[in-house]
């Protein structure tokens, strides 16, 4: 992996390219690499490999993939090219897919870019601060992100979720008063569905050196922060299948 | 208010059409809205000092312009200072901030204590030489391996989950003691030893344990007279509630080996306390996330009797059953006819003949492996028995239990063979139970086996030669294709059938009363004369 990644970032042009996480399918497991252009907020590119050798680029999703994606449930197979067949699932959309012309299947390829979508924009979480949002609109790191204090780390709000903010608006201006333009211009983690216990568990570990916030509805991801420095990080592991249990496991 | 002499402040901001930033911010509007804003931040007090950056610009200019010194640029930060010096005010809050002592003080103090070696070190060695065998695993051994696989905590995490251990050990009498997995929570995570304690060390009164907490009743019969309170008054109802499923003795079946918990290496251990039927079936049917307190109630329906310490118990329980596996051969059992008695055979030793087969066929069939616990029956229990008679028997067909036929179907499925093969582990829907990888494809002289868990993902088993080992990471849930689905109430039972016999009315009132007395007669009477007539007709 460390070898490959710094090589994709000089093929791709990228300027920042991280390690995403790795879904583990039945048979064989997917390393997915993430890559960024200048702008943060741009879409992302994405790659996946199966040895994290050979990387082949996910093409961006639309939303019929991530539609489709959320009805196939179970494991994924670990063979990209596995079909799987929608006539089980959703009669419907097997039935529109034949009427357009193609067959009524859904490759694990296109399931697999819906899922890593639907995690990043479910669950992408990065600390309050760490993104400033330029008066032009384009969104850079902060290089003044000190990092956040221990008190701070611990509050679920101090995590922002990395996606264009659907509820931002709607805050009252109360509110909205207290909030700087320039780096609160992401959603918060602390109107996540469940309210109250949340969908996130925080925890300090080694003593409060690191916070570790894990997500409840994904189950797999987990992300990093050291308090009172830039490190700060998200990473999958797992089967890259929703918790829809979670209202009755908390 | 004259023109601003140079070395006040403001000056230069009242001349309009001078402004250094044209170019920038063209819109008149939006520039004095960037003015004001720059403004309030300046003006921004500081919680620290009570002096805000624009005030102080200002008296830093305004001193400067004053004095005059040479060479200004260089020594501007000093001036600041003095500047700063000279605002000093006697601090008026007679509150003092408490030092915080930050957590990683408290921690490091704990872990610091896991290093420390006590005075009975003497003592353990000798202990040591008793045994014959180390009662120690050796969880960095393990933890190496684990790490080819990909899997495991941190080095400095195993290290010291090891000295815990270690710990453990010197304070219990312990016989043999393996790391088996950590457990994630909410708020704090679980760390998870199995113990088997030395013979001869039995556990203190189990009756009294616990016993509050647990209800009388079984909740997963499937019989419908569920909790119906005793009323005191009469009539006294005859409900006698299903009999208890005893919790096998402690050293068998489920209560084979003890369980300690703790939620941080340098933490002390807490006993877990042994598994009843009750809780293991009622724990099939509910899915909660751990806290990470012990004590915590578990809220859910069918209600769990016990708290959180029980119901970690009964996963423990259900994962050690489902995925300890060891590879084919390495365990046999003690003799062979055994096997064939009731009770199973629930004791194996190792093989010293074993050939440890190659790591390729470990990973390419799943017919090198075996379990090494027996599994759970329905009833909760590793062996069957019938709570009516009280007597040991095995796989009987009872009239008085409603049994399910996948009651008999699993007993024949893991009751008495305890080293079935992991093959006939069935999947769910497409999905094998198993997934068997080597841990590197090139080296494959030094690669290991690693088999992971589909059933309860996180669970995870190694083999390499003569080695293997078990451990479990994740939240502590099985693995089911549908969403769960919370068992529904029972339905509502059927009332008494009301008729008009016990059906309440209005009693009719005096007056009423009195109309149809009179009523009556007068049709008595009438009838009296039509006899009358009848008989003068006659």
């Amino acid at each position: 992996l460390g070898a490959s990644l710094p090589l994709l970032q000089r093929d791709y042009r990228f300027e920042r390219v991280w390690f995403w996480g790795c879904i583990q399918g039945v048979r064989g497991a997917y390393y997915i690499a993430e890559g960024l252009g200048p702008d943060r907020a741009a879409p992302r590119s994405r790659l996946y490999s199966l040895n994290c050798l050979d990387w082949s680029l996910l093409t961006p999703a639309t939303k019929e993939m991530l539609a489709l994606a959320e009805q196939v449930k179970g494991r994924f197979q670990g063979d990209p090219s596995f079909e799987y067949s929608l006539a089980e699932i959703n009669a419907e959309a097997a039935a529109r897919l034949v009427e357009s012309g193609k067959e009524p299947v859904m490759k694990e390829e296109a399931r697999l870019i819906a899922t890593v979508e639907q995690i990043d924009r479910a669950v992408g979480i990065v600390p309050r601060g760490a993104f400033v949002k330029t008066p032009l609109g384009s969104v850079h790191e902060n290089r003044h992100f000190e990092g956040l204090s221990l008190g701070e780390a611990k509050k679920l709000s101090s995590y922002f979720h990395f996606t264009d903010p659907v509820n931002l608006k709607n805050k009252t201006l109360l509110e909205k008063a207290d909030l700087d333009p320039s780096t609160d211009f992401l959603e918060s983690l602390e109107h996540d569905i469940p309210r109250g216990k949340g969908s996130w568990s925080i925890q300090l570990e080694k003593g409060g050196t690191v916070v570790v916030l894990r997500s409840l509805l994904w189950l797999g991801l987990t992300f990093y922060h050291v308090p009172m420095t830039k490190q700060f990080g998200y990473v999958y592991f797992g089967t890259g299948e929703k918790n829809l249990d979670l209202p009755f496991m908390l | 208010h004259g023109p601003y002499q140079p070395h006040e402040p403001g000056y230069g901001l009242d001349q309009p059409g001078y402004s250094p930033y044209e170019d920038v911010i063209p819109d008149p509007h939006a520039r004095m809205l960037a003015i004001k804003n720059a403004k309030a931040y300046l003006l921004k007090t500081s919680t620290k000092s009570g002096l805000n950056l624009y005030d102080h610009f200002a008296n830093i200019l305004t001193k400067i312009l004053d004095e005059q010194p040479t060479n200004t640029v260089d020594i501007i930060e000093n001036i600041s200072k003095d500047v700063k010096w000279a605002q000093f005010r006697k601090k008026m809050d007679t509150l003092r901030d408490e030092p915080l002592i930050p957590p990683t003080c408290e921690a490091a103090e704990k872990c610091k204590a896991l290093f420390v070696r006590e005075g009975g070190e003497e003592e353990r060695e000798e202990v040591e030489e008793e045994m014959g065998e180390p009662a120690l695993p050796n969880v960095m051994e393990a933890a190496f391996y684990f790490e080819q696989a990909g899997i495991g905590l941190s080095k400095d995490e195993s290290y010291y989950i090891f000295l815990a251990l270690k710990n453990l050990i010197r304070v219990q009498p312990i016989q043999k003691c393996r790391f088996w997995g950590k457990i994630l929570g909410l708020e704090m995570n679980y760390i998870i030893a199995e113990v088997q304690l030395r013979e001869g060390e039995e556990e203190e009164g189990e009756e009294g344990e616990g016993t509050a907490a647990e209800g009388e009743k079984e909740t997963g019969e499937a019989e419908e007279d569920e909790q119906k309170e005793k009323e005191a008054e009469p009539p006294k109802s005859t409900y006698k509630p299903p009999p208890e499923i005893p919790k096998e003795l402690h050293g068998t079946g489920t209560n084979k080996f003890v369980y300690f918990v703790c939620n941080e290496p340098g933490k002390p251990w807490v006993k877990l306390p042994p598994v009843t039927p009750a809780q293991i079936v009622c724990a099939r049917k509910i899915k909660k996330f751990f806290t990470g307190w012990l004590d915590a109630p578990v809220v859910s329906f069918p209600p769990f009797p016990g708290n959180e310490a029980n119901y970690l118990r009964a996963q423990i329980a259900r994962i050690s059953a489902g995925t300890h596996v060891s590879p084919t051969g390495f365990y046999q059992f003690a003799d062979e006819e055994e096997e064939e008695e009731e009770g199973g055979a629930d004791t194996y030793e190792e093989n010293p003949d074993f050939e440890p087969p190659p790591v390729a066929e470990m990973v390419e069939s799943l017919a090198t492996w075996a379990h090494h616990v027996k599994g759970i029956l329905k009833q909760g229990r590793c062996v069957w028995i019938n709570p009516t008679q009280k007597s040991e028997e095995n796989e009987e067909e009872e009239d008085e239990e409603e049994e399910e036929d996948e009651g008999e179907e699993q007993q024949e499925e893991r009751g008495p063979p305890l080293l079935t093969l992991i093959s006939e582990d069935e999947g769910m829907k497409d999905i094998p139970a198993w997934t068997a990888q080597a841990s590197t494809n090139l080296i494959p002289e030094y690669s290991v086996a690693i088999l992971q868990s589909n059933r309860w993902p996180g669970a995870y088993a190694f083999a390499t030669g003569r080695k293997f080992e078990n451990i479990y990471f994740g939240w502590g849930h099985k693995y089911s294709p549908e969403s769960h689905t919370p068992e529904l109430p029972p339905p509502a039972q059927a009332e008494f059938p009301s008729g008009p016999e016990i059906t309440e009315t209005v009693d009719p009132t005096v007056e009423e009363e009195m109309a149809f007395k009179i009523a009556q007669e007068e049709a008595l009477a009438e009838a009296e004369e039509e006899e009358d007539e009848e008989g003068e007709d006659d």
